[in-house]
């Protein structure tokens, strides 16, 4: 997929340049391009590798364990099939509270673990059944405490104060996930019906 | 709202400090272990992140950029979507590294405290990469029919994507 884009976004801009007459600004711009990448990237790791390392900290004191215990309750509503289920639901817990501690790298394998758990007791279908729907959707919705790497980013861009839109941040992804979680229900309904 | 932005940092390392000594975590150590991982983390993005902020400054500089917003500028007017965020709508659920180039452009050419570079910010903090997510999940263990995933997937990204617009609007107006 990322072939088709990557290919096609330098294509058009050689094409446009030259129809544009704009050849020079093109050739600067690929040039410029990856030194401004690199710029960027060293302004991150100084802040990325700092926030990784104070979450990690809460991570050891048993934050992420705490949260995923308190998650219990809400996340076995979402998934009553495996209401019982024990490694499943623990493993389903673990990784939305991975997920919202931005523990973006252990959070997908937990997820997979998740996922491992949920076709185990699919009986090897090849089909998705419900709860792995809405597993999914929770993961491609992110709700996260602080959205570091957005806030890194627009720091370097000069914002005065970078987390100034963390409510809005938090209110939009709640409201993906309600809308995500909310269809899923209904497409489950429709089917039944239909 | 500018109050919560200013103190969130100092709050969280001060609790998060305290309940590392209270729950007896070795800090510095645990500290420098998780570092480690957001180093690692963010040099395994850099390759990738270079090709993707290269593409977009050419199709910035070749003027095509432009052109798309122009050509979509109607269409976003009639559902009152910001003309320039749309080429990062139909990034974001396909590459991370694409729309966080994306999201670059905006900033630096709109400002990172305008109302259209806070918008970009909200859409790309409150959605995931959804293609990669599904892809990742249903190939690790072999699923086919996915189903209704996907249309509930892109359908949460759409709601999250207006209610950036609409609190971006309601937090800081414009």
């Amino acid at each position: 997929m990322l072939d088709y884009i990557w290919g096609l976004l330098m294509i058009i801009s050689v094409i446009c340049g030259a129809i544009n007459g704009k050849l020079f600004d093109v050739s600067q711009a690929a040039l410029d391009g990856a030194a401004n990448a690199v710029q960027l990237l060293i302004g991150m790791l100084g802040m990325m590798s700092f926030w990784s390392g104070l979450m990690n900290i809460s991570d050891e004191g048993g934050a992420t364990a705490l949260l995923s215990k308190a998650l219990a309750p809400v996340l076995s509503r979402l998934f009553p099939d495996y209401e019982n289920g024990g490694s499943v639901m623990q493993a389903i817990c673990a990784n939305i509270t991975a997920n919202f501690m931005g523990l973006g790298n252990s959070a997908t394998p937990l997820g997979i673990r998740a996922m491992k758990e949920m076709q185990r007791l699919n009986h090897g279908s090849t089909s998705a059944n419900n709860s792995m729907i809405r597993f999914v959707v929770l993961n491609t919705a992110s709700i996260q405490l602080v959205p570091t790497f957005v806030s890194v980013i627009r720091k370097n861009y000069g914002a005065r104060s970078p987390l100034d839109i963390l409510p809005c941040v938090f209110v939009s992804s709640a409201f993906g996930v309600i809308v995500g979680i909310s269809c899923c229900i209904l497409f489950e309904k429709r089917k039944k019906h239909g | 709202m500018d109050r919560i932005g200013d103190y969130i940092i100092p709050i969280m390392i001060f609790v998060i400090v305290i309940f590392g000594l209270i729950r007896k975590v070795p800090i510095f150590d645990a500290f420098v272990k998780g570092a480690k991982d957001g180093l690692a983390a963010t040099y395994s993005i850099s390759a990738s992140l270079i090709g993707l902020v290269t593409a977009v400054t050419m199709l910035k500089s070749s003027g095509a950029l432009d052109m798309i917003i122009t050509a979509v500028s109607p269409l976003a007017q009639a559902v009152k979507i910001p003309a320039q965020i749309i080429p990062l709508m139909i990034l974001k659920p396909i590459s991370g590294s694409g729309s966080t180039a994306m999201l670059t452009e905006i900033l630096s050419t709109n400002g990172a405290d305008s109302f259209i570079g806070r918008v970009a910010a909200v859409m790309a903090g409150s959605t995931e990469t959804t293609f990669y997510a599904i892809a990742v999940y249903y190939g690790a263990i072999g699923i086919k029919n996915i189903r209704h995933t996907l249309a509930a997937a892109i359908l949460a990204d759409l709601a999250s994507m207006a209610a950036a617009i609409v609190t971006v609007r309601f937090f800081f107006g414009g």
